[in-house]
């Protein structure tokens, strides 16, 4: 029995997302094409911006297609940066307020600007659950003009929910826009964009069992005039390129499917999943179990084993069927303690332990116990490998 | 798996056999570089993804198991201790014995495998006292002298898939016809950690290059150096003396003397040697004694009355006949024939026919000129 709980990193597309998108690509015609086959996959590509505007609380023309959540937050922290030094001049400073804890999709953006373009980096302090210090966020923004605060609404790794919130309230007191990186928080919370007041939020279809290579940038309609990364057209708000519809479909499908399940499902997700904790902590007293215990997403579940090289206890539950992560992302292939962990205070050694198991509505009791049931002894051999001499022969 | 063609056909011939096999690539550096250059180097992230889609076609797990501490440590760092001492060192082995042979396999056994298969060209043989390892199959291509520091529990846990290839072509060959991409890489030759290949310049950077004597060896000055870590013993070219000897003879390095970053030349002759001896030493499966190649000697921690065998002391040398003993903590060889320009640090490895006993990594020499014995 194969065991899949790794749904933040991709998750399974469901059978009616694969129908709609198999149907939306049997149709012949760029949605810029004027002729009727232009028309018709216009009218899909439309609707499906609708439907998806519809579902995160935005008007369709917030809503702009992109290659996935990367492109989306690059074109929302470049795109603020730069539309910053179009007004104010080229030479006008700009500054982006994060955490050390987001996702390298915003931390690497930050470091590119900071070297490409003299952005500053005002480092926002996290708390031991990951989750953003909101006096830190007040003083930095008294500190110096920030151009844009961006911030996780639900950390990937550990998956503590942000206080999005009170975010938005601080920098709005400071006068300065807010970006939310939503791809791990997509399909597992409801999502109002207008509500929570924050200037752009990047999403991500496969995360909900949608297209990979497929997201949106919800952008404001009061946001600065935020520009392609890639020119060339412009055939969308911010961004050029051939519209992709059948994408846009699956997108749409992916994410109403999800919503349905999720419904009826989330306090069925949340049962599985401390389930999955308690049995964890029984079988493995040594484990501590990461992030925010009350303000997490639903569907994950992130521990340290004491003495262990996380990939070295992927390897062996993946020996067991069970597909899992790290959650931290390797550099050039080499296994990185996860920056998230560091961030919130947790020693290299311990963050080397790392393990994220990510269960989605799909999710069984039976694989829940089938995990519980192998994890001593992976821990047990995790433990014997991670013991390896330093010294010489 | 490297990324090369031999550890790839070596995981394949592993897989074909029916074994249960997981593919490991070592990160060996922090910095790895994006793409290879050259045929230097095996750390590159394009050799990591070669071994990555090897191991994929063979549908077998593949990891990255990152030793660039340990590796740092024991290979790099004895590297440019060992030139600082004026002995020239053996990084290959190093890494044999530490990296590869030793926290590889320690963490494999730890997680339950049985052995580590590698794609040296060596054979395991399984004979009356237990496994012992032999040279491959193919004399041009044999590794045994590299995998010398194996010791008899490593070997227990050694698989060398192509130990009993005729040749490297066909094992590229077979590469080929499993689709394998890797098939037609270029070998790696040099050292891995200095990619470029300048193997003086990357020393002068971590040892430091002063300019000292150059003096022969009655102690006369004949010139001068910009760094005594830049010569090795044997080495003819590079002295830069100007002018010749006053015998007229082409003149070779006999000794670096670090601590006085002196270098000593001298005539050929002088630098032929009728010993070697070691103290750091191991043997590869069953011990002399235990093989019948030696009476033990009573009373000694570990010795052996001297037993026949051939000795090499580099990766690509011929063997040379020899008797070997072991005697006050110290592995002797004595050469029946002189051998010229070896150096303190290079390992001298000891065959008996095809097969590996043992090794030592050299820390003393006797001129064939000298007083035997002296």
């Amino acid at each position: 029995m194969s065991v899949y709980l790794d749904h933040q990193a991709t998750s399974p597309m469901p059978q009616a997302v694969k129908e709609a998108y198999l149907e939306a690509m049997s149709i012949a015609g760029n949605p810029s094409a004027l002729h009727r086959g232009g028309r018709a996959a216009r009218a899909l590509m439309e609707d499906a911006r609708e439907r998806i505007a519809t579902m995160v609380g935005a008007h369709p023309v917030e809503v702009v297609f992109t290659s996935g959540g990367t492109e989306a937050i690059n074109t929302a922290l470049k795109g603020s940066v730069w539309a910053h030094q179009r007004e104010h001049g080229a030479e006008a400073p700009t500054a982006i307020a994060s955490t050390l804890a987001e996702h390298h999709a915003t931390l690497d953006v930050i470091t590119w600007l900071h070297e490409q373009e003299a952005t500053a980096w005002s480092e926002i302090a996290v708390d031991d659950a990951g989750v953003m210090d909101l006096e830190s966020l007040d003083q930095v923004l008294g500190e110096r003009k920030i151009t844009v605060v961006s911030s996780l609404l639900a950390n990937n790794e550990v998956g503590s929910i942000q206080p999005v919130p009170e975010i938005v309230d601080i920098s709005s007191a400071h006068g300065v826009p807010v970006h939310v990186d939503a791809v791990a928080a997509l399909g597992y919370q409801r999502l109002n964009f207008r509500d929570m007041g924050v200037e752009s939020m990047s999403l991500s279809a496969h995360k909900v069992g949608g297209p990979v290579g497929v997201g949106a940038l919800v952008l404001s309609r009061y946001a600065l005039d935020i520009q392609a990364l890639h020119h060339g057209g412009n055939q969308q708000r911010s961004r050029s390129g051939t519209m992709d519809a059948a994408g846009a479909v699956a997108f749409a499908v992916a994410l109403e499917v999800r919503a349905a399940v999720r419904e009826e499902g989330e306090h069925r997700l949340v049962a599985l999943r401390d389930r999955l904790r308690a049995g964890l902590l029984n079988v493995a007293p040594q484990c501590v179990a990461r992030g925010s215990l009350d303000h997490r997403l639903p569907g994950n579940l992130h521990l340290t084993v004491p003495g262990c090289k996380g990939d070295v206890l992927l390897y062996l539950l993946d020996e067991h069927g069970i597909h899992a992560s790290t959650g931290s992302a390797c550099q050039a292939g080499i296994p990185e303690p996860s920056h998230v962990l560091l961030a919130m205070g947790v020693p290299t050694d311990e963050a080397w332990g790392a393990i994220r198991l990510t269960l989605s509505y799909s999710t069984t009791e039976a694989e829940i116990d089938r995990v519980i049931s192998v994890f001593s002894d992976v821990v047990e051999r995790g433990v014997r490998a991670g013991l390896s001499k330093r010294t010489k022969a | 798996m490297s990324g090369g063609v031999d550890s790839a056909v070596a995981a394949a011939r592993a897989v074909d056999a029916g074994h249960d096999v997981v593919g490991v690539h070592l990160a060996l550096s922090r910095a790895p570089g994006t793409l290879r250059t050259g045929s230097r180097g095996c750390c590159t992230i394009e050799d990591s993804m070669d071994a990555r889609r090897v191991a994929d076609m063979l549908e077998i797990p593949f990891y990255v198991w990152d030793f660039s501490e340990r590796f740092a440590e024991d290979v790099v760092q004895d590297f440019i201790d060992e030139y600082r001492e004026g002995r020239t060192p053996n990084p290959c082995m190093r890494c044999n014995q530490h990296i590869k042979f030793d926290a590889v396999m320690e963490r494999g056994l730890a997680l339950g495998f049985d052995a580590i298969a590698t794609g040296h060209y060596a054979a395991v043989v399984e004979g009356p006292e237990g496994k012992e390892l032999h040279r491959a199959a193919t004399w041009a291509k044999d590794q045994s002298y590299v995998l010398g520091v194996l010791t008899t529990e490593q070997l227990e846990h050694c698989y060398f898939p192509l130990g009993s290839t005729p040749s490297k072509e066909e094992v590229r060959n077979e590469a080929a016809q499993r689709g394998f991409f890797v098939a037609q890489k270029p070998d790696s030759h040099d050292i891995c950690f200095i990619p470029d290949g300048d193997t003086r310049g990357w020393l002068a950077d971590r040892v430091g290059a002063e300019e000292g004597q150059v003096l022969d060896s009655s102690g006369e000055v004949v010139g001068s150096h910009q760094g005594a870590h830049a010569f090795t013993v044997g080495q003819r070219k590079g002295l830069q003396l100007g002018y010749p000897a006053s015998d007229g003879k082409p003149r070779f390095v006999l000794e670096v003397r670090p601590t006085t970053n002196e270098v000593v030349v001298g005539p050929k002759e002088e630098l032929a040697l009728s010993e070697l001896a070691g103290a750091a030493m191991s043997f590869a499966g069953p011990d002399p004694v235990r093989s019948g190649y030696a009476q033990a000697i009573a009373g000694n921690e570990f010795g052996c009355e001297e037993f026949e065998c051939h000795v090499q002391v580099r990766a690509h040398s011929d063997p040379v006949p020899a008797r070997a003993k072991v005697t006050d903590g110290e592995m002797v060889i004595l050469l029946d024939a002189p051998l010229l320009g070896v150096s303190p640090g290079q390992s001298a490895v000891i065959y008996v026919g095809t097969r590996v006993v043992g090794q030592c990594t050299i820390d003393r020499t006797v001129s064939a000129l000298a007083p035997a014995h002296a």
